[in-house]
């Protein structure tokens, strides 16, 4: 069973590896000057020879991911719940959460950097309002999305308002909750480190910026594959909390 | 003399979306005495359901009142437990926890709810499903779980709306024995919206025939075979007249 899922991978990574060798292979041909693109070899090598410096630089981005990502989830599902409460607040919320994504971060973070300062608060800002909106539009549908004779049926039990979003309308929302983490978990990483870009002291984003201004490509490239490892880290992590979390929605039997 | 388990008077039901107005239910009268099995027939889409949410005290009725042990009340939510047509079990509990979902309502601790359902499992033979995801189970299955989480939250007055109206005939007749089996055993007053005049014929002590909408109550027949029912019931001479007789009755009512 495992090792079909493996196999199921394997024309991704022949294809990753083609483009690989073929880039190896072009500039090793000298077609293309190793400052302007450093071979996938040296790249490793590269993170290999300042492992110690991009360790310390990929903790605090780490750090600022999941913690952001926190604040996001508390802030996803509550803006969920308050959609889901009345009619009048949706009404309310809606457009204003949708207007809220059309505000370009860009603009928004050195502003962020002049109000609180150059600590890790502004980067979890940063990180929460890239993360949030996909969180509360999952899940929110996903409340919206119990049967209508579900509820009928919990009212016949007289339970309440609190009772049936807690037994029935909040486990029934935890599948859409977990597709909107997932999309979630993959900007998280990127969001830290534009947070980091626009000033900072320490980082992945600090530390590409550095290493850009003194022409390191390598390192620049280095910072990028641990960047991308670290995102599919995340989104991996969060497909395997999935399925211990919602165990009845992969597989049938419980496990005890 | 005791008061009856139910008792319905002059009950109407008009539905109003904003100029139009749309009459339901015609004055219904209805009686369902202690530990009595009555049934309720009639064409499809007559407000048999609304007056089921009516006695479930999931909608109110335009006039009447309606009285559960003698006791006129506008709250009748949790005095009955209701089922549908669909098994509404919820995905992420297991049998035994779908089977106790009133007992969380009522918040029972959750030891001795766990402690009740799996013993009424055991009862009525499902014990080796109790750790089951309903997704595992049959249509036949998830009917029974469904009925015995109804059994569970209020044993003494059921109402089931066509509970097995989507099954094979054959399924259909196993639970039509197992319910009366769970009726026998908990000496339950059971009120039953069925479609099949057959079924209400094998099941009931009394039928209430229903007319076209506005529904109002065309015919009270008592059914006197003998009990425990067994399924030859079916083919005696007065099951086949009286079968004869409703179905004419329902025929004239239906439109095309």
């Amino acid at each position: 069973m495992k090792l079909r899922r493996l196999a199921g991978y394997g024309p991704a990574f022949v294809l990753a590896v083609t483009l690989l060798v073929l880039w190896e292979l072009y500039v090793r041909a000298g077609l293309i000057s190793v400052q302007v693109l450093p071979a996938p070899t040296s790249i490793v090598q590269g993170l290999i020879d300042n492992w110690n410096v991009i360790y310390d630089n990929t903790i605090q981005t780490l750090l600022e991911t999941v913690l952001g990502m926190g604040i996001a989830i508390l802030l996803g599902l509550m803006l969920a719940i308050m959609l889901d409460i009345s009619s009048w607040l949706r009404r309310a919320i809606y457009p204003l959460l949708v207007t809220s994504q059309t505000i370009p971060i860009i603009a928004l973070a050195p502003l962020l950097l002049i109000w609180i300062g150059y600590d890790i608060r502004p980067k979890l800002i940063v990180v929460a309002l890239f993360c949030f909106f996909p969180i509360a539009i999952a899940c929110a549908d996903g409340l919206a999305s119990a049967e209508p004779e579900l509820l009928n049926l919990l009212r016949s039990m007289r339970a309440s308002r609190w009772q049936i979003l807690w037994l029935v309308r909040l486990p029934g929302s935890m599948p859409a909750f977990f597709s909107g983490l997932r999309i979630a978990a993959t900007y998280s990483v990127i969001a830290a480190i534009f947070g980091e870009y626009v000033g900072g002291e320490k980082g992945l984003g600090i530390y590409m910026q550095r290493a850009a201004n003194s022409f390191a490509t390598v390192q620049v490239f280095a910072a990028i594959l641990v960047t991308a490892v670290l995102s599919l880290l995340l989104f991996g992590l969060v497909s395997v909390i999935e399925r211990i979390a919602l165990p009845w929605y992969h597989g049938s039997v419980a496990r005890w | 003399m005791d008061s009856p388990k139910l008792l319905v008077q002059g009950v109407t039901k008009t539905f109003r979306t904003g100029r139009q107005r749309l009459d339901v239910l015609a004055s219904i009268d209805l009686v369902v005495a202690a530990g009595e099995f009555v049934s309720v027939i009639g064409p499809s889409g007559c407000g048999k359901s609304t007056l089921f949410n009516i006695i479930a005290g999931i909608e109110k009725p335009t006039s009447g009142t309606i009285a559960i042990d003698g006791e006129a009340s506008t709250i009748l939510a949790g005095k009955t437990g209701y089922m549908l047509q669909q098994p509404l079990l919820l995905p992420w509990r297991t049998v035994e926890e779908n089977v106790m979902l009133g007992l969380d309502v009522r918040h029972v601790p959750r030891k001795k709810a766990r402690y009740e359902a799996y013993e009424l499992l055991k009862r009525f033979r499902l014990a080796e499903f109790a750790q089951h995801y309903p997704s595992t189970l049959s249509g036949g299955m998830r009917q029974r779980v469904a009925l015995l989480r109804t059994v569970l939250f209020n044993n003494s007055f059921l109402l089931l709306d066509e509970p097995f109206g989507a099954l094979d005939a054959l399924t259909r007749l196993s639970c039509q024995m197992w319910l009366l089996d769970l009726w026998h055993e908990f000496h339950s007053s059971v009120l039953f919206i069925t479609h099949d005049v057959r079924e209400a014929i094998l099941l009931s002590d009394r039928i209430y025939v229903l007319s076209a909408r506005p529904a109002r109550v065309l015919r009270i027949v008592d059914v006197n075979l003998p009990r425990p029912r067994q399924p030859e019931h079916l083919a005696l001479n007065q099951s086949v007249q009286l079968e004869q007789e409703l179905m004419s009755i329902l025929m004239k009512e239906q439109s095309i």
